[in-house]
């Protein structure tokens, strides 16, 4: 098992060294200029390029942007939050983002394996209707819309929420998006609890609990939930980053000084702002890798038959 | 109470297998398969021909010229039904109603409903081919060709979309085009997972040892005789990456980097309600009903493909 963690690791770690390395040497050979030209002369524009070494060598420049990153810090922007280094602006997004992430995963994850629990124990009720309606609604209805919907009736026709993030009242403010983004997760771990649930219950080594005389919430706690959870796991993974996809529109309705709304400012402004697109590209990358990562490593620690199978793989 | 015979039914003579009846093939194959079928033709058809059936383009601002010979723009109308005697307008019904510039927004959805329908088409179809043969080719060949091609994938299914996205909108204008390269980078990574998995499991067959002993070059078992065997998984994931590819659409045009002015996408309308939510609560409507529709379609065909091509699943 060490084996396979150290190999998952390193290999991880090496993916995301070539990861920045492209990124860096695609954002660098841009043509183009990366400063709003209007607003500079040649002569202003030749100095801010020298100012950060724009006109060295990329490997050079990659070298430098490594030993910068080490120590935290990713540069100034060069068109956006104009002067003030990356890293303090990338602090506060970040912050505002992970706790409307987190609540939003809290949020999905937990009712979203109560409303599946619920459904396969009352299979065929209106209960697992429900749970399927549900669940159908929120995979075709983007998170985004209901926050739109959301916004509309409980901050616009009844002025119950803030209408626009407001950061001093952090927990209130967060209700509307942290709830819209949580329901593609919610659906998502409702759907996949149910089905597994189900077909765990139909398993033998269940019916052979019931035949020995176990029922009820034992019958369920100790047999069934466990084995049905190992594969949620595995989807969590690809939703907590659906999530940051999410999080982009979700941030831009609610004005949310967040990481999503920082990437919709540098690409999508008037001038695209390059050092930013690679601090939050090398930040989303990071995120994405390291999430694939815990989701591996604690899916082979749940269920020994993944972790025999991939280190046979390995060592063929 | 007098005794009556019993009439034995036809689940007397079944055999209780305890199968969950929405995972039941029968039951996919017959109930929803038809609805599903009428939504996603409907709409295939509204996208084609819905345009047609209103006088107005999508570009188009209505307006009419008043008894004191002044212009009027018909800005802002609910969705009607039946005429609603408003002067000129007595000849048209706008079923959708008009937007906050006075465009009639049946003939904008079902516009945007059709921009959206071929950036899937077209993206998914070439990712479908890049995937399958690189998967193939892959699965095929295994040993040192297929470890190298893994490793790239790996790396390539480590990059979020959003990055990609981002990278993008340095090196191309924003609008159409972009939506459709970053689809085209993603999506073929999950086709051609399948592909090769379907490799794998086909490669080792009689027929194919037959044909290579017989002198068939690898590239005519692959495409000419493997090939056809792999189809149905192939489509299945087709199907899925359809709704994939209008959530994508929606979102980058909401955002501000996918369909731009003056052509209209699903996102942008959706974008374009939103901006007006306060003042015209009705515009955003048919967009998102549309979208949600189109997504329902798609993901339930998907289903049923997934349904209907494995019976594994369920004989196990």
């Amino acid at each position: 098992m060490k084996k396979y963690i150290l190999k998952r690791v390193a290999m991880s770690v090496a993916t995301l060294l070539l990861i920045m390395f492209v990124l860096f040497v695609l954002v660098r050979i841009m043509p183009g200029n990366p400063f709003p030209s209007e607003r500079m002369n040649a002569e202003q524009i030749a100095n801010k390029r020298a100012e950060l070494g724009l006109d060295d060598p990329v490997l050079v420049q990659f070298g430098r942007y490594m030993a910068g990153l080490a120590h935290g810090d990713f540069g100034k922007g060069t068109s956006l939050y104009y002067g003030a280094p990356i890293t303090t602006v990338l602090g506060t997004c970040i912050s505002n983002s992970f706790r409307i992430g987190g609540l939003a995963i809290l949020i999905g994850t937990a009712v979203g394996l109560i409303l599946g629990i619920t459904a396969a124990l009352n299979k065929g009720t209106f209960i697992d209707a429900f749970c399927t309606v549900f669940s159908i609604l929120g995979v075709c209805v983007p998170g985004y819309v209901f926050l739109i919907f959301l916004q509309y009736f409980f901050s616009y026709k009844i002025p119950f929420f803030p209408y626009f993030f407001d950061s001093s009242r952090f927990l209130f403010s967060s209700v509307l998006p942290a709830l819209s983004l949580s329901l593609f997760t919610m659906s998502t771990v409702a759907r996949f609890t149910r089905n597994e649930m189900v077909e765990v219950m139909d398993s033998d080594y269940v019916h052979l609990a019931e035949s020995k005389g176990m029922y009820g919430n034992m019958l369920v706690t100790r047999h069934i939930l466990r084995n049905a959870l190992i594969p949620i796991v595995t989807v969590l993974a690809p939703l907590i980053v659906d999530l940051l996809t999410g999080a982009l529109v979700v941030e831009k309705i609610y004005g949310i000084n967040g990481i999503g709304k920082l990437m919709v400012d540098s690409i999508a402004g008037e001038g695209v702002d390059y050092n930013y697109v690679l601090a939050l590209g090398i930040l989303y990358s990071a995120l994405y890798i390291g999430i694939m990562l815990v989701v591996d490593i604690l899916y082979g620690l749940l269920d020994p038959r993944i972790r025999v199978a991939s280190s046979k793989e390995g060592d063929a | 109470m007098a005794e009556t015979a019993y009439v034995p039914t036809k689940e007397d003579f079944e055999l209780l297998t305890g199968r969950d009846i929405t995972t039941d093939k029968n039951f996919a194959s017959q109930s929803y398969w038809k609805g599903v079928a009428i939504i996603v033709t409907a709409i295939i058809l509204l996208a084609i021909f819905g345009p047609i059936l209103s006088p107005y383009g999508y570009r188009d601002i209505v307006s009419y010229t008043d008894e004191a010979g002044k212009q009027v723009v018909a800005k802002g109308i609910s969705p009607q039904i039946g005429h609603a005697g408003d002067g000129a307008f007595d000849q048209y019904t706008f079923l959708f109603g008009t937007d906050d510039l006075g465009r009639d927004q049946w003939t904008r959805t079902w516009h945007g409903a059709r921009v959206s329908l071929i950036i899937a088409f077209v993206t998914i179809i070439i990712d479908m081919i890049i995937g399958m043969s690189y998967g193939l080719i892959s699965g095929y060949f295994g040993g040192a060709v297929d470890a190298v091609m893994q490793r790239i994938v790996e790396v390539a299914n480590s990059v979020p979309r959003l990055v990609i996205v981002s990278v993008l909108a340095i090196f191309m204008p924003k609008g159409m085009g972009l939506v459709i390269v970053a689809l085209l980078l993603t999506e073929w990574i999950g086709m051609s997972k399948i592909a090769r998995a379907e490799m794998l499991r086909i490669k080792e067959q009689e027929y194919v040892l037959a044909s290579r002993t017989l002198g068939a070059h690898s590239m005519h078992i692959i495409f000419k005789q493997i090939l056809p065997n792999t189809i149905g998984p192939i489509i299945t994931q087709v199907m899925f990456s359809i709704p994939t590819a209008i959530f994508t659409e929606a979102f980058l045009s909401f955002v501000g980097v996918g369909i731009m002015l003056p052509q209209c996408s699903i996102g942008s309308l959706i974008e374009n309600g939103f901006n007006n939510i306060t003042t015209l609560p009705y515009q955003i409507l048919p967009p998102i009903i549309v979208l949600a529709l189109q997504m329902l379609g798609f993901n339930f065909i998907g289903d049923g493909f997934r349904e209907a091509l494995a019976p594994k699943l369920e004989d196990m």
